[in-house]
């Protein structure tokens, strides 16, 4: 074997090194037992840490491994954003794990393994290694929703997650399977170049569009594909909850911004339709659903699959301006969601969850800086102005309009008025009715932490916005040929 | 009568339909929702291997045997999940699963 055949493995560092972290600490895990977790959990974080640093610092604009695997500024954008939601629901679920008497070693090994696979189906440049990646990270999330094992909403959840999960994947693979037999190949750049000389596609590859965008639906929980998340939200522990909401949230939208702008992106007529139609339906449910929602997980849900609606109408501009700005959105929203779900995790009274949004009664005075902090975010969920949500929107929809897509952001700005009903109801509930229970204080530092740079981003968004549009702007820039 | 990519494909497209059809009828028992999983995930490799033998490419077989390696795994876990399920449940019946709705 001569030297220049060597594969090029340095793109892929960031992968290898985590792949290679998880395989130690499992073997120490076993080794040290559960009394390990916290230090596991510890080193973890760090290794996501050094791996996004590699992320930042290593090459980029590269394809390797037989064009399966590409780096470019849109995939470590993704990247670094998934390494942020991890680390954040790790840090965050450190006490709560102990609390609740879940602390096993394998937990933070499955949250590494499934931001791994988050890693690998960003930076897929194949079908095949679109599907591998994607599976790794599906696979330890089924586990991971189904963590406490002893309750039944836990393993419920789980179940119904996996049954769904594996529904969308195999649709996804009924669509990979004719996208290959229609166009010949897997790749993702020979299929975009096979659309750009011929403007008519055959039957079958329409259909296997449509199969393909119906699973990346499944995973970004958008309606009608979106049964599945209320439940697993509500029925999981909220530390994986919180995880769920966040990591595999940026990482199936940066797949699906990834399938339809790389090897559909001759065919913008033909899935925008699709994607218009989820994008209204989302909004509109999201919306609407959440009203008469009483646990405050389900009302995440309904608020995430809302969310994912006005990130798909960014998406479904079809311009470069789009993909910024859906880029935008999904690090917004990640940076609220922490805040948000750092709250939840503080709804403990006498040593027990509480999840009604009813025990939020009082909180304003009862614990003013979790109130105040809450209140922000719900007031930017919402997309109240100077607040970074607002932004989120704001984007969007101007790059929709610059697409003439006037009906849908019509939609889009009546179910935010909507929407924003149940937000401000919170902050109502928690500054105007009388306290019930007092929770316990968050004592860990890792959570009043994470608390304080969610609301600071929130609030001083509007001070600074110019390197994130900038870094979007290179980002989106890099898919778009 | 050849048997040609046409006849392939109808084979894949009906067995994948039993199986969506499958998961969603079934009112009985878990364990037929996770065959009919299986069953999706082997109409999309008869699919691929029908595929590779008529372009003469050997991609599809190469993504075949990835389906049957995860698909291996994908059973693992959820068979994993429903004992644990079955553990606080009692009985596997499809529509007992409804602690949470709404």
């Amino acid at each position: 074997m001569q030297y220049n055949d060597v594969p090029n493995f340095l793109p892929a560092l960031p992968e290898i090194f985590m792949s290679v972290i998880c395989m130690v600490l499992l073997i120490f895990g076993v080794f040290k037992g559960n009394k390990s977790t916290y230090l596991i959990s510890w080193l973890v974080i760090l290794s996501l840490f050094l791996t996004s640093l590699f992320c930042i610092l290593g090459p980029k604009d590269e394809i390797i491994f037989s064009n399966i695997f590409i780096v470019d500024d849109f995939s470590i954008f993704s990247k670094v954003l998934i390494i942020i939601g991890a680390i954040a629901a790790l840090a965050m679920s450190l006490s709560y794990i102990r609390n609740e008497g879940m602390e096993k070693f394998e937990y933070p090994i499955l949250i590494m393994l499934s931001t791994l696979g988050m890693m690998m189906m960003v930076s897929a440049n194949d079908l095949i290694s679109l599907y591998v990646g994607l599976e790794l990270q599906s696979l330890a999330l089924y586990v991971l929703a189904a963590f406490k094992r002893d309750t039944l909403k836990s393993s419920e959840a789980g179940l119904k997650y996996f049954v769904l999960g594996a529904l969308s994947s195999g649709m996804l693979l009924y669509g990979a399977s004719l996208i290959y037999g229609f166009s010949g190949t897997t790749n993702f750049e020979t299929i975009q170049a096979m659309f750009d000389s011929n403007n008519e596609p055959s039957l079958g590859i329409i259909v296997g569009i449509v199969f393909i965008i119906s699973a990346m639906a499944f995973k970004v929980s958008a309606v009608p594909f979106h049964m599945w998340t209320p439940d697993v939200y509500e029925g999981s522990t909220t530390s994986v909850t919180a995880f769920l909401s966040m990591a595999p949230k940026v990482a199936a939208m940066a797949l699906f911004i990834r399938l339809v702008y790389v090897p559909f992106y001759g065919l913008v007529p033909e899935w925008q339709q699709v994607v218009i139609l989820i994008s209204a339906a989302s909004m509109v449910i999201g919306s609407l659903a959440a009203i008469r929602q009483t646990n405050i997980k389900r009302l995440m849900a309904y608020s995430s699959i809302g969310h994912m609606g006005f990130a798909l109408l960014g998406l479904s501009a079809g311009t470069q301006q789009g993909v910024e700005s859906v880029l935008i959105y999904m690090f917004i929203y990640l940076f609220m969601n922490i805040g948000v779900f750092v709250v939840i995790l503080s709804m403990r009274v006498n040593g027990v969850m509480v999840e009604n949004i009813n025990d939020l009664s009082g909180l304003g005075k009862n614990n003013p800086f979790l109130a105040i902090i809450f209140g922000i975010l719900m007031f930017s969920l919402a997309g109240i102005p100077p607040l970074a949500g607002f932004f989120g929107k704001f984007y969007v929809f101007l790059a929709a309009v610059d697409s003439g897509l006037y009906i849908l952001c019509v939609i889009g700005v009546i179910s935010s008025v909507i929407g924003a009903f149940y937000y401000l109801r919170i902050v109502k509930i928690m500054y105007f009715d009388d306290p019930v229970d007092i929770f316990e204080k968050p004592n860990s530092a890792s959570m009043i932490s994470l608390l304080s740079i969610s609301g600071i981003f929130t609030i001083f968004f509007i001070v600074a916005p110019t390197p994130l549009i900038s870094w979007a702007h290179h980002a989106a820039s890099s898919i778009i040929q | 009568m050849e048997i040609g990519i046409t006849h392939y494909l109808s084979v894949g497209a009906i067995l994948f339909t039993i199986g969506v059809f499958g998961i969603f009828l079934n009112k009985k028992n878990v364990i037929i929702i996770l065959m009919s999983i299986e069953l999706i995930l082997l109409a999309v490799n008869i699919n691929l291997i029908g595929f590779s033998a008529h372009l003469g490419d050997l991609t599809g077989q190469v993504f075949a045997m990835f389906v049957l390696t995860v698909a291996a795994a994908e059973a693992a876990i959820g068979l994993a999940i429903l004992v644990i399920y079955f553990r606080n449940r009692g009985n596997i019946d499809v529509e007992n699963l409804n602690i949470m709705k709404g």
